[in-house]
């Protein structure tokens, strides 16, 4: 009984995570809008344009492979499972055990890499430029976000999410310089691996500076749904990863009752919409920069981590 | 020391690191100058926290002259300049910002490692705000030298100076007389710069230092 009640919690957060996936994508859109005095589309209209996708045929390139039809189902499955093991709007969830910041690195690793192969496959010239920017960009962002985990599981003792948020809900980790590095670093990798506005545009089609939507650009039908939906999975994973590290008040504990589901539930929207509205807000107050400042940009990433790792070390052997 | 107390003084000194690392990272002179304002802002912060729980009044004193001095007339009168001088849209070429950062944070380890090893007797909250007080310093000499315009080692400079107030305040606070002097001297070695600005200018067309080598007479 117990187990299918923990079973049950956690279909409703992996259900909920992609029912929830396009909204938050509309709000940015929103607000962005709204903050340029336009009007700006209705939050709705990322779930329009996914239904509109589904409905489409599809259009294959004549020499594309297996690989291309298969990469975006892969891409979608490996984010979804790494966004369903975040800690959303509770602690102890049933595979919240499994999962740890490591492991939800490497799902989007993989996931990362299934795209840069689509991207490649067809073997035009867009695909290969921007699967090659991707990766540089990730060889950047990965040891960035490694850093920062590391100096989270150095403060909680775990790297396993649920326990990392339990552990900062409570008030002996206080206010530290490194978590606060590692913050600032985990931000400027969600911003790069994201694809938002320093780093990348994501409502532009300019060949000189497009990196995800180069990539995706051979893809139409069912299967730009995917990888869409994918992409805006990938955004509320990140902002929840944020929001349970570091802001993790509010969450329901593990076996809690309905209620205090409920009211976990709405803390986490609400915590949501704020970084959806600040990420909209920071978008409009920046440029985008060019390709080759983006490695300065997540070389102080970079940098920041690994600063936080060491006060971290150092502040032991005080 | 209440544990909540410390932990604000100690983010506030690290932000300062941090801040330094920004004035570091930024290539563009305007911005430069608003992440210095910056600074001085974190810095007052900083010491008006130390005031608040070492409940010594002077030292808002002292918060007071960074926020008026260092956050507001010196960047604003230094933006005057650029503007005058026509460089405020001028992206500088530095040795190579990854570089630099990777420097800093060596300086920033090795003042740690330094500062702890040295102020054993030392109470735990003096200890790290000293190893912070070190990186800034030592970041605001590595601006110094890794900056060939003029205007943005002056901004290294500054920002050295905020890191000997931080250090000052850590270590139970210092006499306001000290304080007063170093700030009016400061804003001294300000005008002074500001005058020297122009005139580098006048006699070379250019703020870059890097023009002043030919005429060391060394590489001749």
């Amino acid at each position: 009984m117990e187990l299918i009640r923990d079973l049950l919690v956690q279909g409703v957060q992996m259900l909920v995570v992609v029912a929830l996936a396009p909204a938050l994508l509309g709000l940015v859109r929103k607000v962005r809008a709204r903050l340029m005095r336009r009007r700006g589309a209705s939050i709705l209209q990322p779930y329009r344009d996914l239904l509109r996708l589904m409905r489409k045929d599809v259009v294959l390139a004549e020499n594309a492979s297996w690989l291309f039809r298969a990469a975006p189902y892969l891409i979608f499955a490996a984010t979804w499972v790494a966004a369903a093991l975040v800690p959303t709007f509770a602690f102890g969830l049933q595979f919240n055990w499994t999962a740890d910041l490591i492991a939800i690195v490497a799902l989007l690793g993989s996931a990362r890499f299934f795209l840069a192969l689509a991207g490649m496959d067809v073997g035009t010239a867009f695909g290969g430029i921007g699967a090659s920017r991707e990766m540089m960009i990730a060889s950047m962002a990965e040891p960035a976000m490694l850093l920062a985990a590391f100096s989270v599981a150095l403060v909680a003792g775990s790297t396993q999410l649920s326990t990392v948020a339990e552990h900062m809900a409570t008030e002996a980790v206080g206010l530290r310089v490194s978590l606060g590095l590692a913050l600032v670093a985990l931000v400027i990798v969600a911003l790069a691996e994201n694809a938002r506005i320093p780093v990348d545009n994501p409502s532009t089609h300019l060949e000189l500076t497009m990196v995800h939507e180069a990539m995706v650009l051979e893809y139409s039908g069912r299967h730009l749904a995917m990888i869409e939906l994918a992409a805006a999975l990938k955004l509320l994973l990140y902002i929840s990863l944020i929001i349970c590290v570091f802001v993790p008040w509010g969450m329901a504990g593990a076996q809690s009752g309905v209620l205090a589901y409920l009211a976990g539930f709405g803390f986490w929207l609400a915590k949501l919409a704020l970084g959806g509205v600040a990420l909209g807000a920071f978008e409009v107050s920046i440029a985008k920069m060019r390709v080759f400042r983006v490695p300065d940009f997540l070389g102080a990433a970079l940098m920041l981590g690994l600063l936080g790792v060491l006060l971290l070390f150092v502040s032991r052997s005080l | 020391m209440d544990r909540i107390a410390f932990d604000i003084a100690h983010l506030l000194a690290g932000g300062l690191v941090l801040v330094s690392f920004m004035m570091i990272y930024q290539e563009r002179l305007t911005a430069l100058l608003n992440v210095f304002a910056m600074h001085a802002v974190v810095l007052a912060l900083s010491v008006s926290w130390q005031a608040h729980i070492q409940h010594a009044p002077h030292l808002y004193v002292t918060a007071a002259i960074a926020l008026v001095f260092k956050a507001m007339i010196i960047p604003g009168a230094l933006h005057r300049i650029i503007r005058r001088m026509g460089i405020h849209r001028e992206v500088e070429t530095v040795v190579g910002v990854g570089l630099t950062m990777l420097a800093g944070m060596g300086l920033v380890a090795m003042s740690i490692v330094l500062m702890l090893r040295l102020t054993e007797a030392a109470d735990t909250f003096a200890r790290e705000d000293l190893a912070f007080a070190l990186s800034v310093v030592l970041l605001g000499l590595l601006m110094m030298v890794t900056r060939r315009n003029a205007v943005s080692q002056v901004v290294g400079f500054m920002s050295l100076e905020n890191g000997l107030i931080l250090a000052a305040t850590g270590a139970k606070g210092m006499p306001l007389v000290v304080e007063i002097s170093v700030a009016f001297s400061v804003l001294i070695a300000f005008i002074v710069i500001g005058v020297f600005l122009f005139r580098i200018r006048e006699r070379f067309d250019t703020i870059d230092l890097g023009a002043l080598e030919e005429y060391r007479g060394e590489n001749q």
